[in-house]
């Protein structure tokens, strides 16, 4: 069954659209469900964060807030204007240090305690979660009264 | 002095790298034998000035010449000497001067083992890597001079990040930039086919054995990177879907890709145009990789904005190179295409399906990894792309490509029935299936994932084997076999291996967070792990809390393991040090977390893992690594391609 160059390409093309198709389906499918978004303090404070959806906070580790019991540790994440309370359970990363900067990947409860179930410091000390300085940003131009642009 | 020297050589590269460019492309088009002749020398002459270059870098470092701006930052008096020299690619600038070694490396390659291809063709090649040489030295010359002196000289260095010291950065950045920039090289060859038109079976031939050396360089340095950060990050992942890992694994599934479809120009004079266009993404997906990582771009797309020359240079540099071969391309892409024909069933076309799902993959995974960048470049939102986007959308489009392979392997080139292939294949399909289903039962509990992932690892293995076996009975004299057949299989079952572990690891790890004082015990995976102390030991340029762990199957102590928790000197950055005890069928890994403030007793946070066949995932990527090379060294590569050999003689072979 040789087929003819003509109906070759048009089965090549049939075939590579179907996988396309196919493909695009699942990214789709997945993208849906797995993006993260990312909110700062203060967006958590106004409500516009999402109950039920895991999302992630960024800021700093606010001084002396943090209190371990075993292996559960509570701590506040803070963009100087508002603050989240979080609990994440298990190891933290060992750039996690109070007054310096923390990303948490969590679900909102409807007490308005943030429970981790990632915690993200990075690999350097003078390195500060890009996500985490955008909400000292955003913190340091609502006080200031600027806007973005 | 040196490190002016070194920059001395590098301003000297350029017009040496520009010359060569220009007179060697010009010369391979007009055919003037005398610039032509220039290629290769000038290809040599380039090679010396960057190594030298290189070398006045790493002095500088060895020495701990800290007036030297990069070195100061990416080093300390007290860093050991193998990881001073490994700090020269540690940081941004460094890694450029490295990635423009290796090209010069490669180019050096091309001018000494390039006998058999005719000079003209030669020159092309080298003229087009010269002129991307030009781009980076350009890029280094004007944004990134790893050369840049202090006036105000620092009593000490600012370190190497504590992470990057460590064995496995010594040899996975360079193996790794040697696979990027590998692809360069079949890059270059196609862009001299669309200049001269001529894309035959012989520029597949000298192709394959380049495109597959930077694939094997590839699949080594992302193995490496896979396995350092299993044991280095100290938290067992060894692969997190990171936009770092991604830039490395996209042009990795797309060369895979190219090594495939190159064998089909090669053997069939088919899919030239398929070829020419997977050899030009897979090198602008590796120029794209290299400028992600080293560019700052992926902390902060708004990196850019802080160095806006780099960001312009950068766009600038991807532009041209990708558009320009892109245009060109267009332009001449319809002088190469040729037509052969093959039947639906046939090899050619489960090579062309699986072509098209690695790509597949690569754009869903680039999609993935570049998504995040521009909705924050455009200011619409931060947000993230989590592994468990990755996983769902990989696994369920790289599922048919194991399953593709082994039939693309028994089918034959131009025309084979589904009858054959099914009758030959049935007893291999069977079995695979009731050992792959059967095979969870011992492991643990049964999972559909688990029994997929083993029933198509068999399913290649098994084949392979059947064919093997075959090739040894059948063939009156299998010593004439081509040891690249033999390289095929060896990749394939690597690819096995490869999916056994991964299939193990995701259906039966066992990961526990405990608490830990002194004496306490913690089970896992039938393993037993006791805390029986913790002591302080000195480093060269840390102090570190070293933990002895008793690790215990029955009642036997196996052995004592050392985890640590490290507080470097330079940074008082603590790092954590996890302990392995590996073998074959599974990995258990303790890491010491935190000291906790207990009652009175002194206690700590401890992971610890038990991870069933986790080493296969690496063993199986050397032994495709092996695969390659065997691919590789064919003796078909090496010999000096009569002048007449065309298209009809290949076309006859069915090999």
């Amino acid at each position: 069954m040789t087929m003819k160059p003509r109906h070759k390409r048009t089965a090549m093309i049939v075939g590579a659209l179907a996988a396309l198709s196919l493909a695009a389906y699942f990214v789709l499918n997945a993208f849906q469900s797995n993006l993260v978004f990312f909110f700062t303090p203060s967006q958590v404070g106004a409500g516009e964060a999402p109950q039920n959806r895991t999302f992630r906070v960024g800021g700093l580790v606010k001084e002396g807030s943090v209190k371990r019991d075993n292996l559960t540790v509570a701590f506040i994440v803070t963009d100087s204007l508002k603050e989240v309370p979080v609990t994440y359970t298990g190891i933290l990363p060992d750039l996690f240090r109070e007054g310096k900067g923390v990303v948490a990947q969590g679900q909102l409860g409807t007490d308005g305690k943030f429970t981790a179930s990632e915690v993200l410091a990075k690999h350097d000390e003078n390195y500060m979660p890009p996500e985490a300085q955008h909400a000292l940003d955003q913190a340091e131009i609502e006080k200031t009264g600027k806007t973005l642009k | 002095m040196i490190p002016e020297i070194g920059h001395f050589a590098l301003i000297l590269a350029l017009p040496v790298a520009a010359v060569l460019g220009i007179l060697s492309l010009v010369g391979g088009q007009t055919g003037r034998a005398d610039w032509i002749a220039l290629a290769r020398p000038g290809a040599q002459v380039l090679w010396l000035l960057t190594g030298f270059s290189f070398l006045c870098l790493t002095y500088a470092f060895y020495t701990n010449d800290f007036s030297v701006l990069y070195v100061s930052q990416h080093s300390n008096s007290l860093l050991p000497d193998l990881y001073r020299v490994s700090a020269v690619w540690g940081g941004h600038e460094g890694s450029l001067l490295l990635w423009l070694l290796m090209l010069c490396s490669w180019m050096m390659a091309v001018s000494i083992f390039s006998r058999q291809l005719p000079d003209a063709m030669v020159a092309r090649v080298l003229g087009v890597l010269a002129l991307i040489a030009v781009g980076f030295l350009l890029f280094m010359l004007i944004t990134s001079n790893p050369f840049v002196r202090l006036s105000d000289i620092p009593a000490d260095g600012r370190d190497l990040n504590p992470l990057l010291q460590d064995p496995g950065l010594v040899f996975h950045p360079p193996m790794l930039y040697m696979g990027y920039v590998g692809l360069a090289i079949p890059f270059a060859f196609s862009i001299a086919a669309l200049l001269n038109g001529r894309l035959d079976a012989a520029w597949a031939r000298w192709t394959r054995p380049w495109a597959i050396a930077s694939w094997i360089c590839l699949t080594i340095g992302i193995a490496l990177g896979s396995w350092w950060a299993y044991y280095e990050l100290g938290w067992g992942g060894w692969w997190f879907w990171d936009p770092v890992e991604n830039a490395s694994f996209l042009p990795w599934l797309v060369s895979t890709a190219l090594i495939h479809s190159l064998a089909v120009t090669e053997k069939r004079g088919l899919f030239r145009s398929w070829t020419i266009m997977l050899s030009l993404i897979a090198f602008s997906l590796s120029l794209l990789g290299t400028f992600l990582v080293r560019s700052g771009v992926l902390t902060s797309v708004h990196a850019f904005a802080t160095d806006p020359k780099r960001g312009v240079f950068i766009l600038l540099f991807l532009t041209v190179v990708v558009g320009g071969s892109l245009i060109l391309f267009a332009a001449r892409s319809g002088k190469v295409r040729a037509g052969g024909s093959f039947s639906l069933v046939s090899r050619e076309t489960f090579l062309l399906v699986n072509n098209v799902l690695l790509t597949t993959a690569a754009a869903a995974v680039l999609l993935g990894t570049l998504y995040p960048l521009f909705i924050d470049a455009l200011n619409l939102g931060k947000l993230s792309v989590g592994p468990p986007y990755f996983n769902s959308v990989f696994a369920p489009i790289m599922t048919p490509v194991l399953f593709f392979m082994v039939i693309g392997s028994y089918a034959r080139w131009k025309n084979d029935t589904v009858a054959n292939l099914s009758q030959k294949l049935r007893p291999v399909a069977i079995v695979s299936v009731l050992l792959g289903c059967a095979a969870p039962l011992l492991a643990g509990p049964w999972s559909a994932l688990v029994a997929m992932g083993l029933t198509l690892s068999i399913w290649i293995v098994l084949a392979s084997a059947v064919q093997i076996y075959r090739q040894l009975k059948d063939t009156a004299n299998w010593k004439s076999t081509p040891i690249s057949y033999w390289g095929m299989h060896m990749a394939h079952i690597g690819i096995a291996v490869c999916v056994v572990g991964i299939t193990m690891v995701k259906g039966y790890e066992t990961e526990k967070d405990v608490r830990m004082t002194i004496g306490d015990t913690v089970a896992v995976g039938g393993y037993t792990f006791r805390l029986t102390g913790i002591s302080q030991v000195p480093g060269p340029n840390y102090t570190a809390d070293r933990g002895n762990v008793e690790l215990i199957k029955g009642d036997k102590v196996l052995r004592v393991l050392h985890p640590e928790k490290r507080t470097y000197f330079s940074s008082t950055m603590p790092m954590t040090e996890a302990a392995i005890d590996s073998g074959p069928t599974r990995d258990v890994y303790v890491s010491l977390g935190e000291r906790l403030e207990g009652d009175g007793k002194p206690a700590w946070a401890m992971r610890v893992y038990h991870k069933p066949f986790i080493t296969w995932i690496w063993m199986g990527c050397f032994l495709m690594a092996i695969g390659g090379g065997m691919a590789a060294a064919d003796k078909r590569y090496r010999k000096k391609v009569a002048a007449k050999l065309n298209l009809n003689e290949v076309k006859g072979a069915v090999a």
